[in-house]
């Protein structure tokens, strides 16, 4: 073990550190007050339980959130830990799991819907309300022209193939279950999710 | 709460530390190195707690990642592959740390009044705000666990959580740990588990199996659990007979008041370094040092092996060779 | 999973094959390690590499990819002939002693009825014979040469230990240790379990490796077993509960099969589904087919759907194609065929096979939607980010739409792991800037897309216009609306048998046995129903206690079905219903109380004595488990080893002179693709892609803490191949496929050994899968550049975990 430093090096340290630590090493400073070297953060966040979103072992967790939930205060996550009560993780997270917190402030999220026009090399933000109407707008046109009510052996088959749509197993069962409901009775059969890799 | 009455070392400090707090238990953790899988649950729930976030660095060709300590990484797993002579193919995998020492070198060699403190819980704690970033805790830690920042030029390191422990709760890593690899409680109970586990470790073959607690530094209060204790330094250089430099105990013992000036930190410095490496290659007055970014100051960069690397390196610029191809 | 995360720690033995627990799920390992401290139990881990979850594994072997059939098939045959299987289990509680029709035969790799025309094979030769009676006739002997246990002796009596060896790389000795250590478990207190994951199901033989394992662990009696069972454990948080809701080409919620086209009678619908017992007296409990249909239907069309238009039967889609997987999809898509896609929550582009061929067929759209709360590669396919993403933006005319989405942390509802465990969750705040749920934004959709309808008239609009939409804010159901919706209510009063009201109309219902066929009932998914009940929601319980010691925890959440943590538990008790090990004592027949009982919710009929005959697996018309699967699979009713589509190896060893039975006959693959594989002698290096512990696919590359703890790309190779190509730990490589390549970091390591195969040494390359061009992490290259375009017989998941490169120094 070595200490690669030159004494000029030194120095230079040892003066920018003089002011404040040189009095207190001769016995001259006050006594700091020696509360705790960093106060617990925790006190009194508020806490709100939640599932981890990655694999499917399903651990508990536990988020802490600024405030304690009044009205005036906007939520805003800043440490996650795991659920000591859940009987699988009995608290633990995995690297992943203790890692959330940098996954809900991540600086990839999204947060205003955008297009990308045909042939450009940008985004353009446009509001809810455009995005939605333009896609609903592709969809009943492909729809309507696509959708086959017979096929070539005369069979009723009602089913829509020329628009597809993958589905999040990372969502809730509700997000799920209406996605469901909604893609398979506007006919779409090319349906599918991350189960069939 | 951890108030000063609590504290019963304080580096740099000639007056006595209370001590007639006696109830306190002393905690620890337990580290069985046989149940760790090398997930860096540890790491990631250490910076997360800690409110830190190290650079995005690069893959040097091991698992490895940060490949060394620094002030933002304040533990690391350290993998090392070991092949016995009949084939027996083992990944050993240790977390890497601040061991907590019941008698702490860095303390010992701390020239700063306060900056680093030792609870009654056997915690050793670094308090930044008088912290002069001279790097002699380095010197002085048996373990090489320390590390300046180059941002403050200030020493960090493992609290092992003080403000959780102190509020009740389990360090941050021992919770979160999947395998029930890091434990924590009383040092008695750490103890009766880890020699629970050396049993259980011997009867399934591990003749070696034992509880790493070095007596040359009083004993540490993170325990590592060993399938091969007789041979530490298998698992990435953990030392096998730790101690703490005699140097740092003379200046504890004999020359600290003489010691409480600028100038003799120097010296010392010189000393320290003399004693343990040998003169310096480099001339003082090298130039190029004086453009060094400062944050080189304070420890050898190069002193760990090949594939380690040192805080001064930007780990967060873009490597070209991969960008260009 | 049959089984659940806790219950691991009931085993006496843990196989880690075709998965890596330590490293994708180590929370859920956490409960080997405590078998392995508190049972005394040992973990085998058998894996191409020396994973972190072999770093603590009591014994290992190192198997080359894809050839885990030849393995386990192996074992069969040991078992079967050192007369280690469970005896009275294999009698009474599989088809073993079933008499299987003439017309089977398996010969030089191939099943009867096979079709090389269409890859496929006809199954009629694959099924039981039927006695005069009409159920299946049986011989309780066992000894009758067209029973089920002497066709599978005489099948894998192939599959000898030199033979496995030579196919699997593992030396015959370590084979032998292993097989022992596996057949010590067919002891009544014994139980091994089997944890897998992807490692078993990305083959072209995925379905088969899953199944050969399942006969074992009947073989052995550890089916329905505390600490037994085959043990699924699934990659997504909630790709279990997606599954469930049937969000798949094929399905409906619940496990219902969606109609093909030929199926044009309803009554003929209902009917082949509605599964009879083919064995005297047995439950087959999809006989309730009908049931479960009718609630569906009654829960999206509400009174639009009446007995005299079939329940809406019309309504549906058939299904013109064999299935419209994802492969399918995206060849369609690269040839033209799709005009649009939507991608909520899913990145295409860097988990589809074939990065090229994906990069087209997005190109040749005329809109893709992406729904995500991040930056996916899939929203920027037409970005040019370099050698990461060479393309040339102005080419590409698709129009994306990206829709930001909210995040578990601002998200209400449930999700169900691996256990089958439905565990509510709250939000814990808002959303950044615009992001909504996704409930609203398919919601919104749909609305406006109804609206469209009602204004423009169109093509087919009744199941838009009449689907049901009774939420208090339409545009924004509520999660609770929509659980309680899928667990189902009562439309009418229901009534019992003396006419005594047991539901009112309007109430939740507390189980699918409330369920009819008669249109009184609606149940969104009648799997799911009992989650929330009268008594309210199921699924946000927290009682952890575990009153019979066995990491049963009932009052946690809500399992399907009806609250069951294992299944096939009436297995863990023999034929009297009594515990097969006072240590293994799960659910047993009181006598007393008349009724099964234990630690579980029996699945079972709980009355049903022992005396009365049923058998515990109440799914299967036989009342048995298969080890003949003589309808379920399309591939072969036996597992068979058939070498990956890019293999290192030329031949399939075990028939060597049929070229047809190198890879799976069965196995998807279309014409283009099939010109894209490699060939040997230019890629001789076999690959494995995979998961890292630090990383979740490609979502936390996006997470600054994952990507400080492993922020670059890499692939593992061996010492060996290393030396062989010049490469030293740190150096950048290049490895490359007949479709693509990559660069990355190499990790050189001693975990990766040469294998030994026929006459060839065999090196692996280890390629974790987790960059790509957006993120925090560095950049790297999406690796499904590399993989190939085929999928499993059964369920075309793409053969991501056995194809061959080049590696050489970049």
């Amino acid at each position: 073990m070595a200490i690669n430093v030159t004494r000029r090096q030194f120095f230079k340290l040892g003066g920018a550190g003089l002011a404040s630590s040189s009095l207190a090493m001769m016995g001259f400073a006050p006594e700091p007050a020696e509360a705790s070297i960093r106060q617990f953060k925790l006190a009194h966040a508020k806490e709100t339980r939640n599932t981890c979103t990655y694999c499917s072992v399903g651990c508990g967790i536990l988020m802490y959130s600024k405030g304690d939930g009044s009205k005036n205060v906007e939520q805003d996550v800043f440490h996650i830990e795991g659920d000591p009560d859940h009987p699988v993780s009995r608290g633990s997270l995995c690297p992943k799991g203790a890692g959330l917190l940098d996954f809900v402030h991540s600086d990839g999220r999204l947060a205003y819907p955008q297009v990308r026009e045909a042939g450009a090399s940008e985004w353009t933000r446009i509001s809810w309300d455009e995005a939605l109407e333009r896609i609903a707008r592709h969809m009943k046109d492909d729809r309507d022209a696509n959708f086959v009510r017979r096929n070539a052996q005369g069979q009723t088959v009602n089913h829509w193939t020329t628009t597809g749509f993958l589905a999040a197993s990372g969502s809730s069962n509700e997000a799920g279950y209406i996605t469901h409901k909604v893609v398979r009775n506007l006919g779409m059969v090319a349906f599918d999710n991350q189960a069939r890799v | 709460m951890n108030n000063s009455q609590n504290i019963i070392a304080r580096s740099a400090t000639t007056t006595t530390p209370p001590q007639v707090r006696s109830h306190v238990e002393e905690v620890a953790k337990l580290i069985d190195v046989s149940k760790c899988i090398g997930c860096k649950a540890c790491q990631v729930a250490c910076m997360e707690w800690n409110d830190l976030r190290d650079d995005v660095g690069e893959c040097h060709g091991t698992y490895d990642n940060p490949t060394d300590l620094t002030a933002n990484s304040w533990t690391v797993m350290r993998f090392s592959e070991h092949e016995s002579d009949d084939g027996n193919l083992e990944w050993l995998i240790r977390k890497d740390g601040c061991m907590h020492c019941a008698e702490p070198g860095c303390l010992a060699a701390c020239p700063a009044p306060g900056a680093i403190v030792q609870y009654a819980n056997g915690i050793v704690d670094f308090d930044s705000e008088h912290c002069i970033g001279c790097g002699y805790c380095i010197t002085g830690c048996p373990f090489d666990i320390p590390r300046i920042s180059p941002k403050d030029q200030k020493s960090y390191k493992c609290t092992l959580c003080s403000d959780r422990v102190n509020a009740g709760m389990e360090p941050a890593c021992v919770k979160t740990c999947p395998t029930n690899c890091i434990e924590f409680g009383t040092k008695e109970d750490m103890l009766a588990r880890a020699e629970k586990r050396v049993g259980d470790l011997q009867a399934r073959g591990f003749r070696d199996a034992g509880i790493y607690d070095p007596a040359g530094v009083g004993g540490t209060h993170v325990m590592y659990v060993l399938h091969h204790a007789n041979d530490p330094n298998r698992y990435s250089g953990l030392p096998k007979d730790p101690r703490i430099s005699p140097l740092v105990g003379a200046w504890k013992g004999v020359t600290k008041p003489i010691m409480s000036a600028i100038i003799g930190i120097t010296a010392f410095a010189g000393v320290i370094h003399y004693m343990t490496k040998g003169p310096k290659e480099e001339p003082e007055d090298d130039p190029g040092h004086d453009d060094a970014p400062a944050h080189t100051l304070g420890y050898d960069a190069t002193r760990r092996d090949a594939g380690a690397r040192g805080e001064g390196e930007d780990s967060a610029g873009d490597r070209p060779k991969g960008e260009e191809r | 999973m049959t089984n659940h995360w806790v219950d691991i720690r009931n085993a006496n033995l843990i196989i880690v094959m075709g998965g890596n627990a330590a490293e994708a799920h180590p929370v859920g390992f956490r409960w080997v390690t405590e078998a392995i401290e508190h049972n005394n139990a040992e973990l085998i881990t058998i894996d191409p590499r020396f994973t972190r979850t072999s770093a603590v594994a009591q014994d290992r072997a190192f198997i080359r990819t894809g050839t885990d059939i030849a393995f386990l098939g192996g074992l069969i045959s040991y078992l079967i002939e050192t007369d280690q299987i469970q005896r009275e289990y294999v009698l009474h509680y599989t088809d073993a002693a079933l008499i299987v029709r003439d017309g089977y035969g398996f010969e030089d790799g191939l099943f009867s009825g096979y079709d090389e025309a269409t890859r496929s094979y006809d199954k009629q030769s694959w099924m039981y014979e039927m006695g005069d009676d009409g159920f299946v006739r049986r011989d309780e002997s066992l000894e009758d040469p067209r029973c089920v246990y002497q066709l599978l002796r005489a099948h894998y009596a192939r599959y000898t230990p030199e033979t496995v060896s030579s196919i699997t790389g593992i030396p015959v000795e370590t084979i032998q240790r292993i097989w022992r250590k596996i057949a010590a478990t067919a002891v009544p207190d014994r139980t091994m379990t089997f944890c897998y994951a992807l490692g078993w199901t990305q083959h072209s033989i995925g379905s088969q490796i899953v199944r050969v394992a399942a006969m074992v662990q009947l073989l052995l009696g550890n089916m329905g077993m505390p600490g037994g069972g085959v043990n699924a454990l699934r990659g997504h948080s909630n790709i279990q509960g997606l599954t469930d809701l049937g969000l798949l080409s094929q399905l409906l919620p619940g496990y219902l099969t969606l109609a093909n086209a030929k199926e044009q009678d309803y009554a003929a619908y209902i009917d082949k589904r509605t599964k009879q017992p083919t064995v005297e007296g047995q439950v087959s409990y999809w006989k309730n087919y009908e049931k479960f249909h009718v609630s569906l239907m009654k829960s999206w069309f509400g009174s639009a759907a009446t007995e005299r238009n079939q329940w809406c039967f019309d309504w549906l889609p058939k299904l013109e194609r064999p299935l419209y997987d994802v492969l399918d999809t995206f060849e369609r898509m690269s040839k033209g065929e799709l005009n649009g896609y939507f991608c909520q929550g899913f990145n295409p582009l860097a988990s589809f096979p074939d990065r090229a061929k994906i990069t087209r067929a997005l190109s040749s759209l005329k809109y893709l939607v992406v729904m995500d709360p991040l930056n996916t590669e899939t929203s920027e396919f037409w970005k040019h980010y370099g050698e990461y993403n060479d393309v040339d933006s102005s080419a590409i005319d698709t129009e994306v739409f990206r829709l930001p989405t909210c995040c578990f942390a601002e998200d209400e509802g449930s999700i169900v792991n691996s256990a089958r465990w439905l565990q509510w969750h709250w939000a814990a705040a808002p959303p950044p800037g615009d992001a909504r749920p996704d409930i609203r934004i398919m919601a919104e959709l749909f609305l406006r897309l109804k609206r469209l309808y009602q204004e423009e008239g169109g093509v087919f609009p009744e199941p838009i216009l009449n689907l049901t939409w009774d939420y208090d804010i339409a545009d924004e159901p509520r999660p609770s609306e929509l659980a309680r919706e899928y667990n189902g209510r009562a439309l009418e009063d229901l009534v019992d048998d003396e006419g005594n009201i047991t539901r009112r109309a309007g109430e939740q219902l507390s189980g699918f046995g409330e369920l009819t066929a008669d249109g009184r009932t609606a149940a969104g998914c009648w799997i799911f129903t009992g989650c929330w009940t009268e008594d309210g929601n199921q699924m946000a319980r927290r009682d952890n206690s575990d009153p019979y010691g066995t990491g049963n925890t009932l009052g946690w959440a809500w399992a399907w079905p009806a609250n069951r943590r294992i299944l096939y538990n009436r297995a863990s008790a023999d034929v009297q219903g009594r515990p097969w090990g006072a240590n293994k004592a799960f659910i047993w027949w009181d006598s007393e109380q008349g009724q099964w009982t234990g630690a579980d919710v029996p699945d079972f009929p709980t009355t049903s004595p022992p005396s009365q005959g049923q058998m515990p697996f109440i799914m299967q018309p036989e009342g048995v488990g298969h080890l003949f699967a003589g309808q379920s699979m399309v591939d072969g009713p036996f597992p068979e080893h058939y070498e990956p589509f890019e293999s290192p190896v030329p031949q399939n060893l075990l028939h060597p002179g049929n070229s047809r039975a190198r890879a799976n006959p069965a196995a998807r693959i279309f014409d283009d693709d099939r010109e894209a594989l490699g060939k040997p002698e230019d890629f001789p290096h076999a690959a494995t892609t995979y998961r890292l512990t630090e990383h979740f696919h490609f979502w936390t590359k996006h997470a600054r803490l994952n990507a400080v703890v492993q922020p670059e790309q890499f692939v593992e190779i061996g010492e060996a191949l290393a030396e062989e190509i010049g490469v030293a730990a740190g150096d950048w490589v290049k490895v490359s496929s007949n479709r693509g390549f990559i660069r990355a970091v190499a990790v050189v390591t001693k975990r990766l050994r040469p294998m030994q195969i026929g006459d060839r040494q065999v090196h692996h390359v280890g390629i974790p899968l987790h960059w790509g061009f957006t993120g925090v992490a560095k950049k790297g290259y999406l690796v499904n550049a590399l993989t190939p375009f085929v999928g499993d017989a059964n369920t075309q998941t793409p053969e991501y975990k056995s194809f061959t490169v080049r590696v050489e120094k970049a």
